[in-house]
């Protein structure tokens, strides 16, 4: 369980998370999603106890970090790739992380065997790639079977059986029970992995909702039309509410009303139609549409996404909250 | 899939504590290749300009005015590499702490351990043992093999003349204090090149600025600078300390250069305490 209440932290002028405050439950992984720079890896440094906020209060199974008996017993974290000693062996980077906690050297071997590195144990892990370090960064996460798991985007630099492993990995952890928290910047990668997303923007929460209402809400649905009498089909959508777009490569598209009803009227004003066709807005584009307004209300003093899918949704006091900082 | 199988041992302790902390330092201390070099290195700078440096006095003994005969001390000739041998050890000192800011291990480590004040205190630790032991096996080293090539008629020293144990025992721990400094501006500093540079100023450049102050002023001064408290460690006949130092006794001087690397891990660990890592 991580709780996380109104942290804040600024460098300079720079507020990087701005009063950010969420749960991460046990027994399920919690996608922490957001753009590059938008506060993740400094809000988990926070949770870390490695960073202080400036205000607000992070706990982890209900302390302070720095409260914790056996910190590895209790948090495993995967901060940074290739945080090691380029010159040391995988074997002793994990070896001096367990004698801290008193963890036997046994669980040493025993994690490198479950990431996958017991063959190079001994090699010095400046001749490691991105994702052999990688993987020896979730074997330090894992050493203490730790009951809280953070990972700041595990899946960086991973090829494609790295990724589908870590994904498993993951899986798993949650099913046994454990806190999951993982951060990525990539929609599509939380909507394979999380069951929960707490989602940022500008250091500040903009969802915060199971990955499935995310999904739901966040994928407009438009319809592709083709007609060659495009403006008498403009005319009559007009009073129906839609709202239609010119497209490029000459379709129309459609959004505000269903694929049925376009179909209804079109046959009502006898208008023919060369295609009619459903789309999805792909989550990655939600996202994407999402978070960009985390930027644009700065500026504008507005915030624009659907309010439903924001706790902050009052655009007057988002606007006043950050014009007087 | 295999994830986390075995259940580990409960901790017997309710707490992670210094033990674990000190052990874990002393596993990072000896499993990377630069601290094998630098302690080699300390090693054969020391011994290697003490033998040159008793070599050439034997050499010049028989020359040698009877003013030069009478200040000969053999002891703090056969010593002179603690010259080099501190710049190496100070290496040693500034890599412990900032190897871990400049791989970012220092994250790892500080949220294993998330007390600051026990880890920077058992990384001196460990540090402090391990330098004692390379500036003692160099020092003696340096001393017994110095003794050994002085002749030509030359007086050579022995453990048992008055002053003589003291000079090489201090040499030694002359080396550790030093690294414990060059720890504390690293843990300042936090960055390799920059620590390295604050430590060799402390050492090398403050000495070369101290004649530009009026004379009245130079021997208050540069008492204060730990090679001078180190020169008047290493010597057994007061003679044998260079320029017109009237330096601190020995041990008070020691106590001297023990107070600047407190205060270094003390501002350092005050730093650590207070910043983001």
């Amino acid at each position: 369980m991580i709780e996380v209440t109104g942290i804040t932290k600024r460098y300079g002028e720079t507020v990087a998370v701005d009063d950010l405050s969420f749960d991460v439950k046990p027994g399920q992984i919690t996608g922490f999603l957001g753009p590059n720079g938008a506060g993740k890896s400094t809000t988990m440094r926070m949770i870390m106890g490695l960073d202080m906020p400036d205000a607000g209060e992070a706990k982890v199974n209900g302390v302070p970090y720095r409260g914790l008996a056996w910190p590895l017993r209790e948090v495993g974290a995967l901060l940074e790739a290739n945080a090691i000693h380029p010159g040391r062996s995988a074997r002793n980077h994990l070896l001096q992380l367990a004698q801290t906690n008193d963890i036997p050297p046994s669980r040493v071997d025993e994690v490198l065997d479950v990431v996958g590195l017991a063959s190079v144990a001994t090699k010095r892990a400046g001749t490691f790639s991105l994702g052999m370090g990688q993987r020896l960064g979730i074997a330090a996460a894992l050493l203490g079977d730790p009951s809280v798991l953070l990972f700041d985007e595990p899946i960086n630099g991973l090829d494609p059986e790295g990724i589908r492993w870590v994904r498993n990995l993951l899986k798993g952890l949650g099913r046994e029970g454990r806190t999951v928290f993982v951060s990525s910047h990539l929609m599509s990668e939380m909507a394979l992995t999380a069951d929960h997303l707490v989602v940022i923007g500008r250091g500040r929460l903009i969802a915060e909702m199971p990955v499935a209402e995310f999904i739901a809400q966040s994928s407009q649905q438009f319809v592709r039309v083709r007609t060659p009498q495009a403006n008498l089909f403009k005319e009559a959508m007009s009073s129906s509410g839609a709202t239609v777009v010119q497209e490029e490569d000459g379709a129309l598209s459609v959004a505000g009303v269903s694929a049925e009803l376009i179909g209804d009227i079109a046959f009502e004003q006898r208008l023919t139609l060369h295609e009619l066709s459903p789309q999805m807005a792909s989550l990655e584009e939600a996202f994407m549409e999402l978070t960009q307004d985390s930027v644009d209300y700065r500026g504008e003093g507005g915030f624009s996404a659907d309010p439903h899918l924001t706790h902050n949704n009052d655009p007057a006091d988002a606007g006043t909250k950050v014009s007087t900082r | 899939m295999t994830l986390i199988t075995t259940t580990i041992p409960a901790p017997e302790a309710p707490h992670y504590h210094p033990t674990g902390v000190m052990k874990s330092e002393w596993t990072k201390i000896r499993s990377v290749r630069s601290t094998t070099w630098t302690i080699l290195v300390t090693i054969v700078l020391t011994i290697g300009i003490g033998i040159i440096a008793t070599a050439t006095e034997a050499s010049r003994w028989a020359h040698a005015s009877p003013g030069d005969k009478l200040s000969f001390d053999p002891t703090n000739v056969s010593l002179t590499g603690l010259l080099l041998g501190q710049l190496a050890i100070g290496i040693l000192g500034v890599l412990a702490i900032s190897a871990e800011y400049g791989t970012g291990t220092i994250r790892s480590s500080l949220a294993a351990v998330p007390n600051r004040k026990m880890f920077l205190a058992a990384k001196a630790g460990v540090f402090a043992a391990v330098a004692l032991v390379v500036g003692e096996i160099a020092s003696f080293g340096a001393f017994f093999i110095g003794q050994m090539l002085i002749g030509g008629g030359a007086p050579h020293a022995t453990l048992a003349q008055g002053g003589v144990l003291r000079a090489v025992a201090g040499g030694g721990l002359y080396l550790a204090v030093l690294g414990l400094l060059a720890l504390g501006l690293g843990t300042i500093i936090r960055h390799t090149a920059g620590a390295i540079a604050a430590f060799v100023g402390v050492l090398l450049i403050l000495p070369l600025l101290t004649p530009a102050l009026p004379l009245s002023f130079q021997n208050a001064i540069s008492k204060f600078e730990p090679v001078n408290i180190g020169g008047a460690m290493t010597a057994v006949k007061p003679s044998a300390i260079h320029g017109s130092v009237m330096p601190f006794s020995p041990w008070v001087g020691m106590a001297i250069l023990a107070g600047y690397a407190a205060i270094a891990l003390a501002v350092g660990g005050y730093r650590m305490v207070r910043r983001d890592a």
